[in-house]
């Protein structure tokens, strides 16, 4: 506490030796101008939200007029219905959870496995696939984008979720195999040793010794899994072009387009779509604050 | 040794060593195959493709450098949109800096209530791009969009935003702004600031070192490995600068947002010229790499490690 105290007050701390009363004076100013900064800094990063979230709540005739309002008439929950009704985004989230699904538990398990044989097994060349694992994360998606979208093309695959997922099944990302195995590499080998001399193969340590004892990293490598998965707009955009296989990014992008409508002013049903596309993500950082705080965390430190 | 090897050449062949050595090639071998099919084929597909002239219907063919010389000489719009990038990534990555910067030094101060207000400066990051920019279009709206209203308010005209050519790229930057000065990024900083060790404070204000000094001599010197990190990673990001343009402006207005990667979208899947499109997406990659490379260099000259026993 004293560090922050100090911080806090800084000049102030060895201006006001030995007068409290100043002291105390300068110490709530210093609180008064940090809260009025931090609460300007929380409206900047708020104020689009109650933005969506009113704009979603009104009718369109209420979008349209000068000056904005900022509370809706009356409520129309209307909205949100009319999305699942004759719009199809019930479709849209369908896709997107299957698509997440699948990523989030086949790349969280495959990076694992993978995270197992880097931390874990002495090979020639270990250390050099190593580094190229890492460099991976250097390769920008873009590079590989246009030849990917030819295999798949002669695959078969576009307009199925193919692509979307058999990539994540192999390990996925470089950031997840990188983060299970500095996790591994914390747990003491004489877990494994003494499950070996009971008999136990690589599969079973693997199974029933290291991943139980890593929930913590698996917990924070679904947690991203599932987020970029939710939110990939770049790959589905290229390789789905059916509105029926949509997953929400593109889906969302369709309904301000969307023949549905007609020539309907449809600001307040993006808004809407928008609010409940957003929602998944917060919730899920809400309720795993701590795992996804690590995760963030873990991305900064270097290898 | 001879007799030995003829009675029993395989059990001495797979030492215990030498199996613990395959079973953990096949560990990691969905990653190999993952790297190969999916990472450096396809870049080395990309490699070859841009030396070739490919429409997807006809077979490719081989024309040389005729697609870097046609970037570099004729695309009226390749130096136009790396411009408008670098434009982009100059203004954008500096001031994204400075902010998530002095965003974590205000959380870094144990106040009461800092976990509530790092929640809120985090939520922009948590919405999925795609929310944002349709969110950021309709508060952008000139007529009807609240920011006009408030600058209205304020007795400022109103501003076009997306819509007029010297605005549009700010109205992407501040987007930018909004969506990460506050998330992964400001996350790091604080992870960085907290890993301060107390003594050096202390040592400091024993030393009689003000506000300033501790920040620049202290704070800043052992958080330059976090900047650096930080830094390398926004530049990244920022020169593949795609999503919201796309699903704002596309472009527009006068090809005043038309930035890089869009360019390279509209080559590789409008026009479907994949050896052209290929041949950007290459140089992209090499930009990329000639950016981070200065960045290693010069990073030798700021970022300062404490120690070298770090984990790996």
């Amino acid at each position: 506490m004293s560090r922050e105290q100090s911080l806090a007050d800084g000049v102030a701390t060895r201006a006001a030796v030995g007068a409290p009363s100043a002291r105390r004076t300068s110490r709530m100013l210093g609180n008064l101008y940090w809260y009025g900064v931090v609460t300007l800094a929380a409206v900047f990063f708020m104020g689009p939200f109650l933005w969506a979230v009113s704009s979603s709540l009104k009718v369109p005739a209420e979008l349209y007029v000068f000056p904005p309002t900022l509370f809706p008439a009356s409520l129309q929950f209307g909205n949100y219905v009319r999305l699942w009704g004759e719009l199809p985004f019930g479709t849209f989230t369908r896709n997107s959870l299957i698509v997440a699904f699948v990523v989030t538990v086949g790349q969280t398990l495959s990076a694992a496995g993978v995270a197992y044989g880097f931390a874990r097994f002495r090979f020639p060349g270990r250390d050099f696939l190593f580094v190229v694992l890492l460099s991976t994360l250097m390769l920008p998606q873009q590079v590989t984008i246009i030849p990917l979208f030819l295999i798949y093309k002669n695959l078969g695959w576009l307009d199925t979720f193919l692509p979307l997922t058999v990539p994540h099944l192999l390990g996925g990302s470089a950031f997840f195999i990188f983060l299970i195995r500095q996790f591994f590499l914390t747990l003491p080998r004489d877990l494994d040793d003494a499950a070996e001399i009971d008999g136990a193969g690589t599969v079973m340590i693997f199974w029933r010794i290291l991943l139980p004892l890593s929930k913590p990293v698996l917990a924070t490598s679904a947690i991203f899994a599932f987020l970029f998965s939710w939110n990939e707009f770049l790959e589905p955009l290229i390789y789905l072009n059916d509105p029926k296989l949509f997953t929400l990014p593109l889906g969302l992008r369709y309904l301000s387009v969307s023949p549905e409508l007609g020539t309907e002013p449809r600001e307040h049903l993006l808004m809407a779509a928008s609010v409940l596309f957003s929602l998944p993500p917060i919730v899920i950082f809400f309720s795993m604050q701590r795992y996804f705080i690590q995760g963030v965390v873990m991305s900064g430190i270097k290898g | 040794m001879m007799s030995t090897a003829v009675s029993v050449p395989r059990r001495v062949w797979l030492t215990r060593s030498r199996r613990r050595a395959i079973v953990g090639y096949l560990w990691i071998m969905p990653w190999l195959v993952g790297l190969v099919a999916f990472k450096l084929g396809p870049t080395l597909a990309a490699f070859a493709l841009s030396f070739t002239r490919y429409d997807i219907i006809t077979t490719p063919i081989w024309i040389g450098l005729e697609n870097y010389v046609y970037a570099a000489t004729t695309d009226p719009l390749f130096w136009r949109s790396l411009r408008t990038t670098l434009y982009y990534v100059g203004v954008s990555v500096p001031l994204g800096i400075v902010a998530s910067l002095g965003l974590s030094l205000l959380l870094n101060m144990g106040k009461r209530g800092t976990a509530t207000y790092r929640t809120f400066f985090f939520l922009p990051n948590l919405t999925p791009v795609v929310a944002g920019a349709i969110l950021w279009l309709w508060i952008y709206h000139p007529q009807f969009g609240p920011l006009n209203y408030l600058l209205r308010l304020m007795g400022i005209p109103p501003i076009g935003w997306l819509g007029s050519v010297e605005w549009a790229v700010p109205s992407l930057i501040l987007v930018a702004f909004w969506y990460g000065i506050g998330g992964s990024r400001m996350v790091i900083f604080l992870a960085g600031l907290q890993a301060v060790p107390n003594e050096l404070y202390e040592a400091a204000e024993v030393d009689g070192a003000g506000r300033w000094a501790r920040f620049r001599y202290i704070i800043l010197p052992m958080i330059s490995p976090t900047m650096f990190f930080n830094l390398v990673l926004a530049i990244i990001v920022s020169l593949r600068v795609f999503e919201v343009a796309f699903l704002t402006t596309v472009g527009s207005p006068n090809y005043a947002t038309w930035f890089y990667m869009l360019h390279l979208y509209q080559a590789a899947f409008r026009d479907f010229d994949m050896g052209y499109a290929s041949a950007l997406a290459w140089i992209l990659f090499m930009i990329t790499l000639a950016l981070t490379y200065v960045q290693i260099k010069l990073s030798k000259r700021w970022v300062y490690y404490e120690g070298e026993e770090r984990e790996s």
